[in-house]
């Protein structure tokens, strides 16, 4: 890698442009005053430098094409090619072009409507929402509905429990639901015996998200399911654990009502650089009449992403689609035993597709920060560091089911390499990385002073 | 090992109370500074602001996590400390001197059920 960090503002020459148009180009007159009183600041730069500029700074960079992304939570898994290959056949439609012309569109949302309600057992899906947030605010504004529609005004209450992805509170929050959070019992699962008093008739439901932050299957979903049922609220599923579940287990069976589903993660589309995201929403039979109508339009989320994942259930099929959520899981077990000696695992049961560690187990001063940063120095991806909350020195690692043996076997290597360094050397973790081009951004300034846009000046 | 100052009272969720002129004023304690990291935000309350003992009347943000303040009493916000607005790192750099909010206290009783230091030195063993 070339270290390259330049503005393409520092490359600009005056006078210097890519091509020229013919003819001298139209001058508009603008009424009241609508013209620009300051020059505008764009670079002046030449087709050659752009690409340039571009491609160095894309080689800076690295992703699921460049490396293993052992990023827990996020379903960093390689993103097959194929997806992309059918998007050219699409990428020229508008949201407007009648109906007739775009039947090809239509069918994609309709196969995919079938397909994630056959893989969560919901009834209908609608593929409005954006990413995973969009798709719980959109959950509970139909949750919500749902409630208003019978009468029942009361329930301005949701519970999340305390392992929760901080989106399931935010959300409650936004869609104005007061937020009660259920603990969890010293093996990670939700306790059903703190949750059973919080029950009542001014709860909306319950967000889960299963298996849960701590890549643990929540075991008693179906007692938990009768207890809100029971007690009138619905359950809804944060679907960014979905991948493990594929083929194994439905959402819909154990009781939930309402989920979203991560398109861009446990559906092979590429996202991790803020996006495009797809978090479609699946609600089942009762809630159906609350969905949008039309239910399919031309308006209709991230079609892009819908079609990447449309391309991967399809390659996949209903029989390797099953085997993606076991190899998930496969990995994610394989990784945490060969590990577990020299990482602290403060739960150690099966695993799901991830599993978290809090620290090393003789960490002799190193930091979890420390471990994260020298993996870059052995050219993989960190893992999700401080989450969950739950353990102070969260170290969570997803490696997915598209990682082959080699990899994972390299990645555990080291993993224990930097345990026995940590022993040795610590101040050369203190120090790492020390072969990436920036090492440790300092944080805390950009966070108190950050500086958002860039000025001329 | 944390600082913990005799003579003020603490509650579960880490805050402090001090007594002064009748008011109770309130910060956050060094262990809980501590254990959020470098503080980047503070979301103060308004003047005038209605709080309650055990309710959320603000939050603090640092670059690891999100965490709510818990008013130790109920009553009127007084006073709130404007300097954390831009300056939030004064929370890491004295715990005890960057108070929070001060609170015109409707029920003294409260204050008996918070913590001595010595019983707080214990939960944050």
């Amino acid at each position: 890698m070339r270290y390259y960090d330049r503005l393409i503002f520092e490359l600009s020459r005056p006078g210097r442009s890519g091509y020229s148009l013919p003819g001298g180009g139209e001058s508009v007159n603008f009424e009241g005053g609508l013209w620009r009183e300051s020059s505008l600041v764009l670079p002046e730069v030449s087709e050659v430098d752009v690409v340039r500029h571009y491609t160095n700074l894309s080689q800076m960079n690295f992703g699921v094409d460049t490396g293993f992304y052992p990023l827990g939570s996020c379903t960093m898994k390689y993103n097959p090619k194929i997806n992309e290959e059918i998007v050219p056949a699409f990428n020229a439609l508008h949201p407007l072009q009648p109906e007739s012309t775009v039947q090809g569109a239509r069918e994609v949302l309709d196969f995919m409507d079938k397909a994630l309600a056959e893989i969560t057992g919901m009834k209908h899906f609608t593929f409005l929402p954006c990413a995973g947030a969009h798709g719980e605010l959109t959950g509970l504004m139909l949750m919500r509905e749902y409630h208003f529609s019978r009468g029942d005004t009361a329930r301005t209450k949701i519970i999340v429990p305390d392992s929760a992805h901080g989106t399931n509170p935010a959300s409650a929050a936004v869609c104005g639901l007061d937020v009660v959070v259920v603990k969890s019992r010293p093996d990670g699962l939700v306790d059903v015996e703190d949750l059973k008093p919080l029950l009542g008739p001014d709860i909306a439901g319950i967000m889960m998200t299963n298996p849960n932050t701590l890549g643990l299957f929540e075991r008693d979903i179906k007692e938990i399911a009768a207890l809100v049922h029971e007690c009138g609220g619905l359950l809804y599923y944060d679907g960014a654990n979905m991948n493990p579940l594929l083929g194994v287990v439905r959402p819909g069976d154990m009781g939930f009502d309402i989920m979203h589903l991560n398109l861009h993660k446990t559906f092979s589309t590429p996202h991790g650089g803020g996006g495009p995201g797809s978090g479609p929403v699946g609600v089942a039979e009762k809630l159906v009449p609350f969905l949008e109508k039309p239910r399919v339009s031309g308006f209709h989320g991230n079609f892009g992403v819908i079609l990447r994942a449309c391309a991967y259930i399809l390659s996949l099929g209903r029989e390797n689609i099953k085997l993606a959520g076991r190899l998930s899981t496969l990995a994610a077990n394989y990784v945490k035993e060969s590990l577990k000696d020299c990482y602290k695992l403060p739960i150690g049961t099966v695993c799901k597709h991830e599993f978290v560690f809090d620290g090393l187990s003789e960490p002799n001063g190193v930091s979890t920060l420390d471990v994260a940063k020298r993996l870059l120095d052995y050219g993989f991806h960190a893992p999700t560091i401080y989450f969950p909350l739950l353990f102070h020195q969260a170290i969570m690692i997803e490696p997915t089911e598209t990682e082959s043996l080699q990899t994972l076997d390299a990645f555990i290597e080291a993993m224990r390499s930097i345990a026995e360094e940590a022993k040795r050397d610590p101040e050369l973790l203190h120090s790492a990385p020390h072969n990436a081009p920036i090492g440790r951004p300092d944080e805390t300034t950009a966070a108190r002073q950050p500086v958002l846009k860039y000025s001329a000046e | 090992m944390s600082k913990i100052i005799e003579g003020l009272l603490y509650s579960e969720s880490h805050e402090w109370v001090k007594v002064e002129d009748g008011l109770a004023v309130i910060g956050v304690s060094d262990y809980a500074q501590a254990e959020m990291g470098d503080i980047t935000y503070v979301d103060l309350p308004s003047e005038g602001d209605e709080v309650s003992a055990g309710e959320e009347f603000g939050a603090l943000e640092s670059v690891k996590a999100s965490s709510e303040l818990y008013s130790p009493v109920s009553g009127t916000v007084e006073a709130v400390n404007e300097e954390l607005e831009s300056a939030p790192e004064k929370v890491n750099e004295d715990a005890y001197a960057a108070w929070i909010i001060k609170v015109r206290m409707s029920d003294e009783s409260e204050l008996e059920s918070l913590m001595d230091s010595a019983a707080y030195a214990k939960i944050t063993e």
